[in-house]
């Protein structure tokens, strides 16, 4: 027994050596440098360090295998910020050991690796990252995991095709047959990302909240909504492998080395006029003639044949601005006083929950004269709650608008859409 | 085609002057290419209107945003950028031997200081002259409470200590990324930026552009001279009204006393069949 204190008081100053090597820790959030180490006491001495050892708690060890008896070995996990102290500690009491794990952080990229090329496919529509931008083949792949998941109220219609051959993927939100319906379009200018990411969350937030937001519900129950998420599926694809910059379709111009046309200008209202550009070089090209383009000509036979049509927001960004027609002419739409009350409460809803601040008005006055427009065009169809928006910001990170902003910009703007839907259910005409 | 961008390209190097777009021609070498900021033909009531203006329509807000420009050209720094918040008041008159003179009432919020920074109210006078070539607007300025906003000269000093040394060479490219990424270290970089950018934006603008800096193509650090920090921007500028995307080079110098300073500009033209402008 004396002998053992004996031994125990000199072992202690190695203890205490340790302990005056140690640093604090304050939580982990990577295991780089860390350590699994294996050690073989050689007798009952060594095993009742090791114990000491087990109890000293700031320095963050974990005994996977305990020292018990001098026959078993003993595994503990070292953090990084211990190891120097263990090692001394450990040579000094001439205690063998050798090295299991080289570095934990290693072995757990690794597994990661395997996982992550697992995890990057979301499974569902609940695991989808909204908080993220994503490219063509994700948000394609998000539709129809949708539709699976809500088979009863979501159908995916394929309106046409783009000039690289890619389908115009629209979403019907339906309830009953015949009804008449609300359009949606993001993305038709292919830069503006927020507005795609904006799209795939309202996707979400319809399916969410039918059968639980009254206000949904009945609208749900009384139109159809369609939703085009990918306006413009072959200037997305560009903006992610060639220019982030790009702005409008990429069909080739002939006679020119400019590819694409402006599918906002290139409407059959006002084509030509002096709001549009006339050469292919542009980013405001009306293109060749009217509907020149297959995206915007899918949507013009869709709108036409569908014929009941009630409502139709264009959205795109930045700006921060709610417009409704004229964008080709000064003259006032037949409907401005009431399209101006609507926006002035569309746009004080989107206020209520961030305070983002919109200016509204007509396209002509507000923002610039746009002929060939798309809102300009579905009015003159009779669609009287013909919008667009224009989204965050008002120029600070103007396209390159950060992710972190996707969800706030979806959630207020789609209380301006609700606001916008609920005034035309109740206004049937 | 790529080979005619890069001589042409060249051929504009050794000019090295302030290149205009409005008033440039297109370079021949690019088939095609575009006028990156082609004036919209005024309405007739753009023409007669005089007197006040409706505040959230453009002809107020693109005055606005060229003394925007000219307040971030001189009270601008890699901690301080302007953005233009709300236009209160404007008006319009034409004067003497063409011309056109705004009044504006508007406020501005600072960029550096975060979502939350406060409103400054601002009042100016921006007179559009019309001449045959264009000529830069000019702009009488006057913001409440300027010097009382918080001083950023110590930011300003620690950044500087840190870069004006001999072996600092930074260098870094799209600011901020597709994703709209900064790096917490690349956000002074962007503010000067900003700032060296709205020299130009100022210089070039009209009544029928309104520009806002798209992104930060890259920024080189020059060797510093006389105390300065010496930087050289590749900036891609937005004009609403066309919707183009025009990219200019340009040297800036900057320290805490002298402030930004623009040596150098040089429009690159963008071939428009190419996807990448030619380094």
């Amino acid at each position: 027994m004396i002998l053992a204190r004996k031994f125990y008081s000199s072992k202690m100053k190695g203890l205490l050596v340790l302990t005056a090597l140690f640093v604090a820790v304050f939580g982990k959030k990577t295991f780089e440098g860390d350590q699994v180490l294996r050690i073989t006491a050689k007798n009952e001495a060594q095993i009742f360090l090791l114990k000491e050892l087990s109890e000293q708690e700031h320095l963050g060890l974990d005994f996977w295998r305990e020292p018990v008896h001098e026959s078993l070995p003993v595994d503990v996990y070292v953090p990084f910020h211990s190891l120097q102290a263990v090692r001394v500690f450990l040579r000094y009491n001439q205690i063998q050991y050798n090295v299991m794990i080289m570095d934990v952080q290693d072995l757990l990229d690794d597994e990661e690796r395997e996982m992550v090329k697992y995890r990057t496919i979301p499974r569902s529509t609940d695991d989808f990252v909204y908080t993220a931008y994503h490219d063509l083949n994700s948000i394609y792949s998000f539709m129809d995991m949708l539709v699976a998941e809500n088979s009863n109220l979501v159908s995916k219609i394929v309106i046409g095709q783009s000039y690289e051959n890619r389908p115009l993927n629209v979403l019907k939100f339906s309830t009953g047959a015949n009804r008449p319906g609300i359009w949606f379009d993001t993305g038709i200018h292919s830069r503006e990302w927020v507005t795609q990411a904006s799209g795939i969350w309202f996707a979400k937030k319809i399916v969410t909240d039918y059968g639980r937001d009254p206000v949904l519900t009945d609208i749900l129950n009384n139109y159809d909504i369609f939703l085009e998420i990918i306006a413009n599926p072959d200037g997305f694809v560009y903006t992610h492998s060639n220019d982030r910059m790009w702005r409008k379709t990429r069909k080739p111009n002939p006679g020119s080395s400019c590819v694409g046309v402006d599918p906002n200008r290139n409407w059959e209202i006002g084509f030509g006029g002096p709001g549009a550009s006339s050469n292919p070089c542009s980013q405001t090209y009306h293109g060749p003639s009217v509907h020149s383009e297959p995206e915007v000509k899918a949507i013009v036979d869709f709108v036409k044949s569908h014929g009941k049509l009630k409502a139709f927001v264009s959205i795109h960004s930045y700006s921060q601005m709610l417009l409704y027609p004229y964008g080709y002419t000064r003259t006032s739409a037949k409907d401005q006083v009431e399209l101006h009350e609507l926006a002035r409460k569309a746009v004080s809803e989107l206020q209520s929950l961030h305070n983002t601040a919109y200016t509204y008005g007509s396209v002509i006055t507000t923002i610039y004269q746009a002929d060939g427009i798309t809102v300009d065009w579905t009015y003159e169809q009779g669609i009287k709650y013909s919008y667009t928006f224009e989204l965050r910001d008002t120029g600070r990170y103007g396209f390159l608008l950060p992710a972190d902003q996707i969800i706030p910009t979806a959630e207020e703007t789609w209380l301006a859409l609700m606001a916008i839907m609920e005034h035309t259910k109740n206004n049937p005409y | 085609m790529k080979t005619f961008c890069s001589v042409w390209l060249l051929l504009s190097l050794v000019e090295l002057s302030p290149a205009p777009p409005a008033s440039q021609e297109p370079p021949l070498a690019c088939t095609g290419a575009p006028d990156p900021a082609p004036p919209q033909p005024e309405t007739a009531e753009d023409m007669a209107s005089t007197g006040d203006l409706e505040p959230t329509h453009y002809p107020a807000r693109r005055a606005a945003q060229v003394a925007l420009h000219y307040l971030n050209t001189h009270h601008g720094s890699p901690f301080r950028v302007f953005g233009l918040q709300q236009v209160h008041k404007a008006s319009a008159e034409d004067v003497g031997a063409g011309g056109r003179k705004y009044k504006l009432d508007f406020s501005v919020t600072d960029w550096g200081s975060g979502s939350a920074g406060p409103a400054l109210r601002c009042s100016a006078d921006v007179l559009f002259p019309r001449t045959e070539r264009h000529s830069a607007p000019e702009v009488q300025l006057h913001c409440e409470a300027l010097h009382q906003i918080n001083s950023t000269a110590q930011e300003d000093d620690a950044f500087y200590q840190k870069y004006i040394s001999p072996d600092s060479a930074v260098s870094a490219r799209d600011i901020p990324d597709s994703f709209g990424n900064m790096s917490e270290e690349m956000q002074p970089f962007w503010r000067l930026a900003r700032v060296a950018a709205s020299f130009i934006m100022l210089r070039e603008s009209s009544e029928n552009t309104e520009f806002n800096m798209a992104k930060v193509a890259s920024v080189t650090q020059q060797e510093s001279r006389e105390e300065q920090l010496m930087l050289e921007f590749v900036v891609l500028l937005h004009d609403f009204p066309s919707q183009e995307i025009v990219q200019w080079k340009l040297l800036a110098s900057w320290s805490p006393d002298r402030g930004v300073r623009v040596l150098q500009t040089e429009w690159q033209p963008r071939c428009p069949h190419a996807t990448k402008p030619p380094n």
